[in-house]
């Protein structure tokens, strides 16, 4: 699943998690600061992506400011043979931009968890109603977000944590 | 944000180009000029719509581990507890909801026990109980909006 990286790859992930250069040649820049070509710094970009380790390169948008203001969590009270047929089929719906299974717990018996983003509450309802109908699943509860507390990269390869070093 | 700003969100998204001259590039896809591109990208940063160009890596694929957790707060103690929260770095998202579980944060680390370490200590720190529920298996996760609409 996972491989360890090698020091020069870290030093990548810890360019790439930051903004990139706004310069015409970003890319000749970072490579001139690690003395590789520019050719090379864009080839570990592409490999990254094709391995997986980079999901996506592009933009992170501040949702509130882009016009995009509502965002609901659905969660789900799903049969266990159904999650993985009904995960899937919620995943393939655009409007959903996160699915993943979770575990249910004594007082929380959601195992299901959709994320939506539209630009105001009653688009929200009208898409989960659109999907629960779709999936033919009617446990569900939509639970609005009110404020951002907080939204980051996560920055890897900067900290140390001592208790992982087995 | 005009029309020429949604076209050129639409394509970074996804596809910022991966090539020697990328804003150029963008240009001659929107009918810009370079300089252009960049003024435009400067701007939508600089009123706070863009937050950064880069890359997002998938945490699990360079041996990190994540979480989702959700505590119900007290009212009262709000701002104390968001504050305790917030100052771990492996914190990335955190929301306030409307439910009796009313914040809900991620937490990524380098290791399972890194994750348990920083929990207690919130654990310990604001007295609160956190529900913990970690993926048990992901069906997607993608953050594209189509701003054509």
């Amino acid at each position: 699943m996972s491989r360890s990286l090698t020091n020069l790859e870290k030093e990548l992930v810890r360019i790439f998690q930051e903004d990139l250069p706004l310069v015409p040649r970003p890319f000749l820049q970072i490579a001139e600061k690690l003395n590789l070509t520019e050719d090379e710094v864009i080839d570990y970009i592409r490999r990254f992506k094709e391995e997986g380790i980079i999901r996506r390169f592009g933009v992170a948008l501040r949702h509130w400011e882009a016009g995009i203001t509502a965002n609901a969590m659905i969660v789900w009270q799903i049969p266990i043979d159904k999650v993985k047929e009904v995960g899937k089929k919620l995943a393939s719906f655009p409007e959903v931009t996160h699915c993943y299974q979770r575990p249910q717990q004594p007082d929380w018996p959601y195992n299901l968890y959709t994320m939506i983003h539209r630009s105001n509450r009653e688009d929200c309802e009208k898409l989960a109603a659109k999907l629960a109908s779709a999936v033919d699943q009617h446990n569900y509860r939509l639970i609005f977000s009110t404020k951002e507390l907080k939204k980051e990269s996560m920055k890897y390869f900067v900290e140390g944590a001592p208790e992982c070093r087995k | 944000m005009d029309k020429v700003d949604l076209s050129l969100l639409n394509i970074i998204q996804e596809d910022f180009p991966l090539t020697k001259e990328p804003y150029a590039e963008l240009g001659q896809r929107l009918e810009l000029t370079e300089n252009e591109v960049m003024e435009r990208i400067a701007k939508l940063k600089k009123d706070g719509i863009i937050r950064r160009i880069g890359a997002f890596f998938n945490s699990r694929k360079i041996g990190y581990v994540s979480t989702l957790c959700a505590i119900k707060v007290p009212e009262e103690s709000l701002e104390k507890v968001t504050n305790i929260v917030n100052s771990f770095s492996g914190v990335t998202h955190n929301y306030l909801r409307e439910d009796e579980y009313n914040m809900w944060f991620t937490l990524i680390g380098p290791c399972r026990e890194n994750l348990e370490k920083i929990l207690a200590e919130i654990e310990a720190k604001t007295n609160l109980k956190i529900m913990e529920l970690p993926a048990e298996q992901t069906f997607k996760i993608r953050v594209n909006f189509n701003f054509t609409e």
